[in-house]
């Protein structure tokens, strides 16, 4: 059975409709990758998945169970939306880090957040503290930073920044981890170690959905491609079939594109 | 005149307590209120919002030497009572006037946290008043210290209009020495503002070294 499965995905802003009717499932285990240009509706998807936005029509389902059914939006509270947000982890293209926490903070705060909602949280808390420590210590140091876990973001270039958020978006053991073009703001130096990671994550069978502008990458990695344009999805497949042997004009015409600028 | 230099100072000090006293009767009430007003211009129930707005508009858009004289003279010459105490009235028209522009502070300085950081709480599944207590408001009190700094020293000059109803403070009292022939003690007052105002900058210099650990 499929971890996720979005179906007929909707969403207008104002008179503008960005997504006309999504559908895509995910296996455990696998990663997918969308594709498309600016504006196609790709990010606006991600943020559906993390009840970032509403979606306008369309269900989205985990492991079976519906998360999301636009004809019930109404009967969600605040807790149950949060409470279904934990199956999804987000990496932002702009990191997001809170300035004012050390990297190890970042990745703990929200741990910590949620143990104390656990009834033997008064009773066990420094054994509780000490398993979410060890837990992001490890997680950081998987991202190569052992060295700098107790520096502000401030003092981390964004590569390491962005391993922060990967961390820290990992810390929640979410199903399913989704990136909104983690490396857009890196440098083209910084942007091959938060690519590397992510193939580690890959290899190491992590659900991910990438959204991205690093098209060799998303060949190299992605086991399922989804190629976007105008709100609708153009294409989807195997990455051989999508970015080797495309019969569709518009795939075409923007891997085109692409090969032309870099 | 036999008043010595000395005895001079120690009554304008006396004096300068009731500037003192305004300002952080002041603070203490007008720096809540503030984010109380702040969070009111920024409600998303459009009519409030409205409301507030016209009312820090009022307030913003008139001196503060009118407001005094209105909270005091106003209730009387309305229902006919007793005057409240004059030092009330002055803390009044000062708490109102000063959370007005406070809650302004307040307002740029939480809409100035970048969308992605409340977004970044959301996706971790923070409540509301998680992401507002363990996220924002150190970032916002990071970026409204150096304006909040402006207005700490603008209203210490500022205690001073309560002179406008003849509350006895620093000024008041120095120019009654005018009366009898003294000008030196009026604009020796300026030293009490001065030292006043020297160790509100080394606070909020102190301060801001503190909160420098991070960038925002």
């Amino acid at each position: 059975m499929a971890i996720l499965e979005v179906n007929n995905i909707c969403k207008s802003f104002g008179s503008t409709e960005v997504l006309k009717g999504i559908n895509f499932s995910l296996e455990r285990g696998q990663v997918l990758a969308i594709i498309g240009s600016s504006g196609s509706g790709k990010t606006t998807l991600l943020r559906c998945l993390n009840f970032l936005e509403t979606p306008d029509a369309g269900q989205i389902a985990v492991n079976g169970e519906i998360l999301f059914d636009a004809a019930h939006t109404h009967a969600q509270s605040d807790a149950e939306i949060r409470q279904k947000r934990l199956h999804f982890g987000m990496v932002f293209q702009s990191f997001n880090l809170f300035p004012q926490y050390t990297a190890l903070e970042n990745v703990m705060l929200a741990s910590i957040l949620l143990a104390k909602q656990r009834p033997d949280y008064k009773k066990n808390k420094r054994a509780i503290h000490e398993e979410i420590q060890n837990n992001a210590m490890q997680l950081l140091e998987q991202m190569s930073l052992t060295g700098r876990m107790n520096h502000y973001p401030h003092q981390l270039s964004g590569g390491q920044q962005q391993r922060v958020a990967i961390a820290r978006a990992l810390a929640l053991h979410p199903d399913i981890l989704c990136f909104d073009e983690p490396t857009s703001a890196l440098d083209p130096e910084l942007t091959g170690e938060v690519l590397k990671v992510i193939r580690e994550l890959a290899d190491k069978h992590t659900t991910m959905v990438i959204v991205t502008h690093e098209m060799t990458f998303a060949r190299d990695v992605a086991d399922h491609v989804v190629f976007m344009d105008g709100g609708v999805v153009v294409e989807q497949g195997p990455p051989e079939q999508v970015f080797g042997n495309t019969q569709n004009e518009r795939t075409q015409a923007f891997l085109s594109r692409y090969s032309q600028n870099s | 005149m036999s008043t010595s230099a000395s005895v001079i100072f120690s009554q304008l000090l006396h004096c300068f307590q009731i500037n003192c006293t305004i300002f952080f009767v002041t603070l203490l009430l007008a720096l809540p209120l503030g984010l109380v007003v702040s969070f009111g211009s920024m409600s998303r129930f459009a009519p409030l919002a409205w409301l507030v707005k016209t009312f820090v508009w009022i307030i913003r858009g008139t001196p503060l030497m009118l407001q005094i004289i209105v909270i005091f003279y106003g209730p009387g010459l309305l229902w006919d009572g007793d005057l409240m105490p004059r030092i009330t009235a002055v803390c009044v028209a000062f708490v109102i006037n000063y959370a007005c522009y406070f809650s302004e502070i307040f307002r740029g300085g939480i809409q100035s946290i970048p969308r992605g950081q409340y977004e970044a709480g959301q996706v971790l599944g923070m409540t509301k008043p998680q992401i507002f207590f363990r996220v924002t408001l150190l970032q916002v009190v990071k970026r409204v210290i150096p304006p909040l700094g402006n207005e700490f020293m603008t209203l210490i000059k500022d205690t001073s209009l309560a002179n406008v109803i003849a509350t006895k403070e620093i000024i008041m009292m120095s120019k009654e020495f005018t009366t009898k022939g003294l000008i030196w003690p009026l604009f020796s007052t300026a030293l009490f503002f001065l030292a006043f105002v020297g160790i509100l900058t080394l606070a909020f210099g102190w301060f801001e070294r503190k909160m420098d650990y991070f960038r925002v």
